[in-house]
């Protein structure tokens, strides 16, 4: 069978919550689009910057949906997801700079735009293969796994701060000008990037939707819940587990490369082991195992975080953690349990 | 052209043909050879663990369609058996056979596994967050590769056979339930279920009716009964009654070694049983069953 059948077949759009969240983010992104297009005079209009910012927020998250694919589905917890993040940016920071001066010579074939785009999803799969071949391989899971993955992101963190590795050490890549020949300062630039990453967004939610209503989405929770069940049943966990993994970091890469552009900037800071846990808690928060919880995590915890820093930068992280503490107390489904909890009251009791 | 050069050409165009995959990819299954009667042929095996001989130089005969009680005190070594004939454990001496042509300590879990022998834990493990009819898709035999389990699809037959199942079991009822919220009982059921589903040659069941009620116990009792016949069943348990329910041939494991086997009225007559049981929690037991 084809996997457009596989598609039409599994209807995607048959579970209530797939339909409204598309729909939610088809009609947002068009609103940012009509709104942008207002006249700046009009009290409704929404400036480049505005535009920009919520483009930022859906590479979040798409990254966010990257880390419930494995965390919520197959309970892969990824305390490194930004390096894969981090790396499909520095495919993008590569191509970018190289629009104005000359790369090494080594990074040369980065300059064209095809090779660019492959090295976005090439790099982070290259490096969940390898990594994740030699971690499932030898059975490494649970916390452990959690704990190498952290050491992974924090090694290519220290490695992209060398000058060596001739992609700008600590002060990154910056001082992007154009994208494709157009002018990254472009009014019409801000917007295309806004609707390439709703777009990107929307069509890896569908895919994971996909891959999640499979019966491979299915031996994915069971190996969750039940890992040596699956191999006596006779399923390769490390095989599902490696592909999944992959895919997952592939989405992750094709988030950094939509960030890139729209910050301006990518620096080994993305590398942090902490950027990856803030990750962590956008998708625990939202709720795992749903993918729609991821995005909506993503969303709130970063438009707060942008509120947060700029009224009371302090509070930021006494915040960020509280709602942690919070959410793993109270709400260990997320936001996302909390409204399918809400919902199965109002029907109980109507 | 020389001659070697053409040898090496045949060879290469052996090796490469197009309308197959090439060996190496090819997978390992071949039919399990029972013509010269035993399903599975253990010989000589030992284990030990930090010094615990678990496994003392068992031999063990399974005979193909056969329905086999393993009975033993705790600690007899019943689970580590398991764990070595599925891949999970590998013995230090010995050796394991699945028919006559297989080695099992060559392999692995899943393709033992996808080889025809299924295993049912002492506690039931069934896929809580998934559905009753999940549950049984899963353990369906079928190609387990990535890319054809994401595209794999529920066909009539499929659906016939896990229907099929779901009575056998008695589950009709539950199909859409989750499998998290089914009594232990059911979930032990559910687990035969999906051993089912894989279509067996041999089947390894660990204490199916521990923590079973009565009537529960009765029904288990028929379902092993039933499934003996078409595949090679064997059963671990420390239910003396239950044993006795559905036993044909005992075999008694006492640290790591068979003490004896016979049929169940054998056994329990057996003055080094006896021996072995009066000293332990079970004595009681296995006079009731005498």
């Amino acid at each position: 069978m084809s996997l457009a059948t596989m598609f039409k077949r599994n209807s995607l759009l048959d579970e209530r919550s797939t339909w409204i969240t598309s729909v939610v983010l088809i009609v947002g992104m068009l609103a940012v689009v009509v709104l942008h297009a207002l006249p700046t005079d009009h009290a409704w209009h929404l400036n480049g910057s505005v535009v920009s910012l919520l483009g930022k927020y859906l590479t979040y998250m798409l990254l966010a949906l990257a880390v419930d694919l494995i965390w919520g589905y197959l309970g892969i917890l990824s305390l490194g997801h930004g390096a894969f993040f981090a790396l499909g940016g520095y495919a993008m920071g590569l191509y970018l700079t190289a629009q104005q001066a000359p790369l090494a010579p080594w990074q040369a074939v980065m300059a064209h735009f095809p090779v660019a785009a492959l090295a976005v999803i090439l790099a982070p799969g290259l490096l969940a293969l390898v990594f994740g071949w030699l971690a499932f391989r030898s059975r490494v899971t649970g916390v452990y796994f959690s704990i190498i993955t952290q050491a992974l992101t924090f090694a290519l963190m220290l490695a992209f701060n060398r000058n060596e590795m001739a992609m700008g050490g600590s002060t990154g890549l910056t001082r992007f000008d154009e994208l494709l020949g157009f002018a990254l300062a472009g009014e019409g630039m801000t917007v295309a990037l806004f609707v390439a990453s709703g777009v990107a967004v929307l069509l890896a939610f569908w895919g994971c939707k996909a891959v999640t209503r499979s019966r491979l989405g299915r031996v994915c929770m069971a190996t969750r819940d039940a890992e040596a069940r699956v191999r006596f049943i006779g399923y390769r966990v490390e095989h599902v587990k490696l592909a999944v993994f992959v895919l997952s970091a592939m989405i992750a890469g094709v988030a950094g490369a939509l960030y890139v552009p729209q910050v301006g900037i990518i620096n080994p800071s993305t590398f942090a082991p902490l950027f990856s846990i803030e990750v962590v808690v956008w998708v625990a928060l939202g709720g795992r195992a749903t993918l729609y919880g991821a995005l909506l995590g993503a969303l709130v915890v970063n438009y707060l975080k942008t509120v947060l820093t700029g009224v009371m930068p302090d509070a930021w992280l006494f915040l960020l953690g509280g709602l942690f503490v919070v959410v793993t107390m109270f709400l260990p489904q997320g936001v996302a349990g909390l409204m399918a909890h809400l919902r199965r009251r109002r029907e109980v009791t109507a | 052209m020389s001659m070697m050069d053409s040898q090496r050409m045949q060879r290469l165009r052996e090796f490469a043909r197009p309308d197959r995959v090439f060996d190496f990819m090819a997978p390992a299954e071949s039919p399990v050879d029972v013509r010269h009667g035993p399903i599975l042929y253990l010989e000589d095996v030992s284990v030990s663990f930090d010094g615990f001989k678990a496994i003392d130089n068992l031999n063990l005969t399974i005979d193909d369609g056969e329905l086999r009680c393993i009975i033993g005190p705790n600690g007899a070594g019943k689970t580590t058996m398991m764990d070595i004939i599925t891949g999970k454990t590998r013995p230090d001496r010995g050796q394991a056979w699945f028919g006559s042509r297989h080695n099992l300590l060559q392999m692995d879990e899943p393709q033992i596994a996808n080889l025809g022998i299924g295993r049912k834990f002492q506690k039931p493990t069934v896929f809580e967050a998934l559905s009753v009819n999940a549950n049984l898709e899963l353990a369906m035999a079928g190609d387990r590769r990535v890319w054809k389990t994401l595209l794999a699809r529920l066909d009539h037959e499929g659906r016939e056979r896990i229907d099929e199942v779901m009575e056998i079991i008695g589950l009709s009822g539950e199909r859409d339930r989750l499998a998290g919220v089914l009594s232990h009982g059911q979930k032990q059921w559910l687990e035969i279920g999906m051993l089912l589903m894989q279509r067996p040659r041999l089947l390894l069941v660990d204490e199916p009716v521990a923590g079973m009620t009565e009537p529960e116990m009765h029904r288990t009792a028929e379902l092993m009964t039933r499934l003996a016949g078409q595949q090679s069943v064997v059963v671990v348990e420390h239910d003396m009654g239950f044993v006795r329910s559905i036993a044909r041939t005992v075999t008694v494991l006492h640290q790591g070694s068979v003490l004896a086997e016979g049929s169940m009225d054998e056994v329990a007559n057996d003055p080094k049983v006896i021996d072995v049981y009066l000293g332990g929690d079970e004595s009681s037991d296995v006079r009731e069953g005498t």
